[in-house]
């Protein structure tokens, strides 16, 4: 809402020194949020004054039409002679009043005028067009064209008001009542506390029954509706400049005098009205609901098919307006230019329910003035001032006459009414401020306020947003001033810290931030064809996919079900940038739509749902498991005065797994695999014992050479994944500490040649068990291939064994003991033989 | 070996002779002089103090003579070999002062070679950015709660006073999840915001509940310099008997000072939001000027734009028809709410100019971050 400080000050008779600055602090600390302040001719200097055109020559031989003028400006040039002008408009005529400026001032934008040589001629000066005095649109963009009777010589800046300041305010949704200069009028004059000069204070003639005929059909949908008659209007008359100045500096176009009317006095008193040509309405105006299918077009010109919940403004053919938020084109005021003006009016103030013109707005995609308004709430009590207001204006500005007729059609309603503690909103706030001051600020607001220690409170009818008791404490807080309340602490019960889920995930970031791991949160939008791009089966689960109706990227309408189609992009996208050994991480939740979709219910909101209802509501969500997963490209290790690199590898995707599962306490069963996007030798499954069975929770290793094709990957990038929750769930809570022998360790190295493809662990786990518990650690040292030593198809896997025991020296001969049932129980379970 | 020789032949104990003694102790002192590092007075002494030693094998030869001579015999030997002890000893501390200064001189190596063999990782600014903000609340005694990132809307907006008919519920700022028709009516949608973790907290816990909900949220703007359709939010709430607006200020205070510095401070401007009545807009003073640039053209602050506040958020008392809808008895419970973005806060704690640094991963972005904020 843009709010002339110049219109503000009619209501309010604020002092002559308050800015537009220092208003905008009032209104801002009252709660009103006044974005800017628009210093409008801020660097405006005259001399601008009203001049007569008196001859107009035009000037042939150029690229565009040229005319010069001899101007009479009356004395404002000293002389008294005309004044002679170059100018390139064309919407004006011998004998034309318009705004000319002359040598010596400055318009907005610091353009200074002088005596200057242009198409042969001398212009001293410039006939002014709107733009270039900074008025805001006219719809024309030629130059102002003044009404006749203005007075030549005199001066422009007062008589265009082009020096003023403008507020403009975000108006909350709830404050309805602010979208008119009354109500910023009445906020301002609380926030100073000066009286009101309420413009909605007009002597109103009652309702009688030659009023023209209106009926009704929908009370809820249109619970008052004043029908006023103005006959006898000048199809010539124009707005008068105020009344178009104060139309432009709220934002509006000047349109026709009727249009003009309505709008203004919908912008001083917040009432969208309506004014229909009388002549062509038919018969009775009616306000019901559509018919299904119906059609209007509105006065944008767009044709309109109505819903049956639409609350439309009829007359004996149909619906002539889409009510509270545009007329219909076939009962549209004819602009005076055109032949037949229109000269009998019918002028409609109306109260429309809220949610309806909310809901026909956004059915139709069509915001307007008077939706916004009728949305947010609008004074019912203010119509019958806002008819009498148009009627006055139009009486006056285009000599009509004021039909006797008043329709009034209302439903009755009871006043809405809340006791509150007097109290209460000291309760609210924290802050003493007494009865007195909360029953001054409700009074100051327009509140009735009745009782003693509960008190009665009638809300004004422009404040339909006051309904509950907190409503009216942020009345007497806000007015108070949010600024005054004390700053104290509440003291909560002592809390249990963070989750062990909680410390996991933070400990799963550090650890693979500390081994070399970058974050890199990906948006968890994707398309379906990735996952034809990662190999995935056709049946695979990770092809079921929740999807949004209205995505961002149409490309891209689902959520993940793996972290991989994001990280991957990631990592190409910081390749494709020149950070080739790049190592990514990224812990997020995935999104598994379950067996069967089922539609969230919403329950009532009057009481807390139902455990029932809440299992219902959480059963229609998508399990949304957290994953973690890791990918890396180029070099682990980088070549360095140290020696050569070290390219990333499949051992580090699963290294990588490792080290998230033995951050979570977790025992990670990593075996040989093969999964979609995964070279299929170089892949590990990854799966972890809960409740006694295995159950596969990620892969790791190096991926398939045809999905980096795909996905335009460096070569050998590798990825691991997994689903860090079911990690989480088997992983200790409580580490328990081992018993740490003094006595010395007994070192025994055993090397083993096995077939190739026999898995180190399962040699490494049946060496364990062989060696018993006199087995303190096994380490694999080294891996060994070589057709001529070992035969072909063979490796040799060479092992460190350390045994101690806890209560003595171990001998060497029970040190052996214990390594030869290890080779024994491995040569028995994987064909190992010790190597000679 | 050395097992005294009872038929002992005094002729024949040629190095016990004083002359031999001296001549043993002599080259001794000589080898000690002439070893030029610790290496070879490490030779030397093993060569002339060592249990193969000359003066060793003497001194075990004593054994063998008559009573009467073992005394001379056992001086002598004992002052040629004290003499040798103490010429190594010396040569020692001669040999290791000049390896202090020479040798470790030459040893030197050029520390400013890097050692960037595995460069280090980070994590993103906007995790360690929440944690930070988690960790000041659990200070106080809150705890995290977390919730669904795909949400029923009973959750998201109805529950929270946002009623069907409410702008924010339009395919235009919501993405909602198709149902079975394809359309929207499955009644789930992306969160829009962190407070549909709130009426879980408030389902699910006993009261008093004291909890921080950080997490991510989703609405349809698209990506630029200055929006995310993909953010996160920190909310807080408190519930409990006898909160107030004043303790809503106060617990804004406490989180400014703890992230910004002493002597910061908050400001609430009214404002409205479906599920707090009274609702406002939360600024802080501009940590950078502290105010100072406001009006004041010589010092222009780019952080707050010399505007001296910097606006966090909405918050305000809980809407009793919220607690309503919670269960809660709002005759006897009051609390409040907060809430916030983090990529907002990142870009004026950190100086980031575009939001879509933070969204791209790009490891350059994040490097500098390191482990914590």
């Amino acid at each position: 809402m843009r709010v002339p400080l110049s219109w503000l000050r009619e209501y309010v008779d604020l002092p002559a020194t308050q800015t537009g600055r220092d208003v905008q602090a009032k209104l801002i600390s009252a709660g009103l949020e006044v974005e800017t302040v628009e210093h409008l001719g801020a660097d405006l200097k005259g001399p601008l004054v009203v001049g007569q055109v008196l001859t107009i020559e035009e000037l042939e031989g150029f690229k565009k039409p040229i005319r010069f003028c001899t101007v009479d400006v009356g004395q404002a040039n000293g002389t008294g002679e005309p004044q002679e002008i170059v100018c390139g408009a064309r919407n004006f005529a011998v004998g034309d009043k318009v705004v000319v400026v002359l040598p010596g001032a400055t318009l907005p934008g610091g353009f200074s005028i002088a005596a200057r040589k242009t198409y042969g001629k001398t212009s001293h000066g410039m006939i002014c067009s709107g733009d270039e005095l900074g008025m805001g649109d006219d719809g024309s963009h030629g130059i102002i064209v003044l009404p006749p009777e203005t007075e030549v010589g005199k001066d422009a800046i007062e008589l265009l008001e082009l020096v003023d300041e403008v507020l403009d305010i975000a108006v909350t949704a709830n404050r309805g009542d602010c979208l008119s200069i009354r109500g910023v009028a009445r906020e301002t004059a609380i926030a100073y506390g000066l009286p009101l000069s309420d413009p909605a204070l007009l002597d109103v003639p009652g309702p009688n029954a030659f009023g023209y005929p209106v009926q009704v059909l929908d009370p809820v949908g249109c619970d008052r509706f004043t029908a006023r008659t103005v006959t006898g209007l000048s199809p010539e008359a124009r707005s008068p400049i105020w009344l178009q100045r104060r139309l432009q500096k709220v934002g509006m176009r000047p349109i026709s005098l009727a249009v003009d009317v309505t709008n203004y006095v919908m912008m001083e008193l917040g009432q969208p009205l309506h004014a229909y040509d009388r002549s062509l309405v038919q018969g009775t105006i009616g306000v019901r609901r559509a018919e299904e299918g119906e059609k209007i077009v509105t006065l944008d010109g767009v044709t309109r098919t109505l819903h049956a919940e639409d609350l439309v403004i009829t007359d004996e053919r149909g619906p002539i307006g889409l009510a509270g938020v545009m007329g219909g084109a076939n009962t549209e005021i004819a602009d005076h230019t055109e032949a037949e003006g229109t000269t009998d009016i019918v002028i409609e103030a109306a109260h429309f329910n809220a949610v309806s013109i909310a809901r026909t707005a956004r059915r139709h995609k069509l915001s307007s003035e008077a939706s916004k308004r009728f949305e947010r709430g609008v004074d019912p009590q203010a119509a019958s001032a806002a008819a009498q207001r148009t009627v006055d204006l139009l009486v006056l500005l285009a000599g009509g006459t004021a039909e006797a007729g008043v329709t009034e059609v209302i439903s009755p309603s009871a006043p809405h009414t809340i006791a509150v503690a007097a109290d209460h909103p000291d309760k609210v706030a924290g802050v003493e401020y007494g009865r007195e001051t909360v029953v001054r600020r409700l009074q100051e607001v327009g509140c009735d306020v009745y009782g003693q220690d509960e008190l009665i409170v009638t809300g004004p009818s422009w404040r339909p947003d006051l309904a509950e008791v907190n409503d009216l404490a942020e009345e007497v807080i806000r007015l108070e001033g949010y600024e005054n309340l004390p700053s104290t602490l509440p003291k909560p019960p002592s809390g249990r810290g963070l989750t062990h889920r909680q410390r996991l995930h933070r400990r799963v970031g550090r650890v693979l931030a500390g081994a070399g791991y970058v974050e890199a949160p990906n948006y968890p939008f994707v398309s379906e064809q990735v996952f034809d791009q990662l190999g995935l089966a056709a049946d695979d689960p990770a092809r079921r996919v929740v999807t949004l109706v209205n995505p961002l990227n149409d490309e891209e309408p689902a959520l993940r079900t793996s972290l991989l189609p994001g990280l991957l992009g990631a990592l190409r996208r910081n390749d494709g940038r020149g950070s080739h050994d790049a190592a990514l991480f990224e812990t997020g939740l995935v999104f598994l739509p379950r067996e069967e979709q089922r539609v969230a219910v919403s329950p009532p909101v009057d009481r807390r749902p139902t455990d029932e209802e809440i299992a219902e509501l959480n059963a229609a969500l998508p399990e949304q498991p957290r994953h973690v997963a890791a990918v890396l490209a180029g070099s682990r290790e980088q070549a360095g005065w140290w020696g050569k690199g070290r390219p990333a590898d499949w051992a580090d995707a699963i290294e990588a797994a490792r080290t998230v599962a033995r951050e979570a306490g977790a025992e990670l069963v990593v075996r040989s695999g093969q999964y979609g996007p995964w070279h299929p030798g170089r892949c590990a499954e990854l799966a972890v014992v809960a409740d006694g069975a295995e159950r596969v929770v990620g892969h790791a290793g190096e991926l398939h050479p045809r999905v980096l094709k795909a996905l335009g990957l460096p070569a050998r990038t590798c990825a691991m994944e997994l689903d860090l929750d079911a990690v989480e769930q088997v992983g200790d809570a409580i580490p328990q500490a081992p018993s740490i022998s003094t006595f010395p360790v007994a070192t025994q190295d055993v090397a083993l040649v096995v077939d190739k493809f026999v898995p180190h662990a399962d040699v490494e786990a049946s060496l364990r068990e062989g060696a018993g518990e006199l087995l303190e650690a096994i380490r694999l040292f080294d891996v060994y291939e070589n057709a001529e030593q070992l035969g072909e198809g063979k490796k040799s896997l060479a092992y460190a064994l350390r045994f101690r025991a806890v209560d003595r020296t171990l001998t060497v001969d029970e040190a052996s003991a214990a390594r030869d049932a290890a080779v024994a129980l491995a040569g028995e379970r994987t064909g190992a033989v010790l190597r000679s | 070996m050395s097992a005294p020789n009872k038929s002992y032949d005094p002729v024949e104990v040629e190095a016990l002779k004083p002359e031999e003694i001296e001549r043993m102790r002599d080259e001794a002192l000589a080898a000690f002089t002439a070893a030029d590092s610790l290496d070879a007075l490490q030779e030397a002494k093993v060569a002339h103090t060592g249990g193969t030693s000359p003066l060793a094998l003497a001194n075990r030869e004593i054994g063998a003579l008559p009573p009467h001579a073992k005394a001379e015999a056992g001086k002598r030997v004992g002052q040629a070999r004290g003499a040798v002890n103490k010429a190594l000893t010396a040569r020692q501390v001669e040999l290791e002062a000049e390896r202090d200064q020479r040798v470790l001189v030459e040893e030197a190596v050029d520390v400013t070679l890097p050692y960037d063999r595995v460069p280090a990782g980070a994590r993103h600014p906007l995790t360690t950015l929440s944690e930070r903000i988690e960790d000041v609340f659990v200070a106080m005694g809150y705890e995290v709660a977390e919730g669904p990132q795909v949400e029923a809307e009973w959750f998201n907006f109805d529950a929270l006073n946002i009623g069907p008919d409410h702008p924010a519920r339009g395919e235009a700022d919501t993405f909602f999840v198709q149902g079975q028709g394809g359309g929207t009516e499955s009644g789930v949608v992306l969160r829009t915001h962190t407070s549909p973790v709130q009426i879980r907290s408030l389902l699910e816990r006993e009261l008093p509940v004291y909890v921080i909900c950080p997490g991510r949220v989703y609405r349809t703007d698209e990506l630029d310099a200055t929006h995310t359709p993909v953010f996160h939010q920190v909310e807080l709430l408190a519930i409990d008997e006898g909160l107030t607006m004043a303790d809503l200020k106060g617990t804004l205070d406490h989180m400014v000072q703890s992230l910004f510095g002493e002597g910061m401070k908050t400001r609430l401007r009214p404002n409205f939001f479906p599920f707090t009545e009274p609702s406002a807009e939360m600024d802080m003073v501009c940590y950078v000027c502290r105010g100072e640039s406001v009006g004041n053209p010589d010092r222009p602050c780019r952080t707050c734009s010399s505007e001296g506040w910097i606006e966090l958020g909405g918050c305000g008392m809980v809407n009793p028809k919220v607690l309503t809808a919670c269960g809660v008895d709002p005759e006897k419970y009051s609390g409040f709410a907060f809430g916030f973005g983090i990529e907002r806060m990142l870009m004026f704690r950190h100086n980031v100019e575009d939001m879509r640094d933070m969204v791209e991963g790009d490891v350059r972005f994040t490097r500098p971050f390191g482990m914590e904020i």
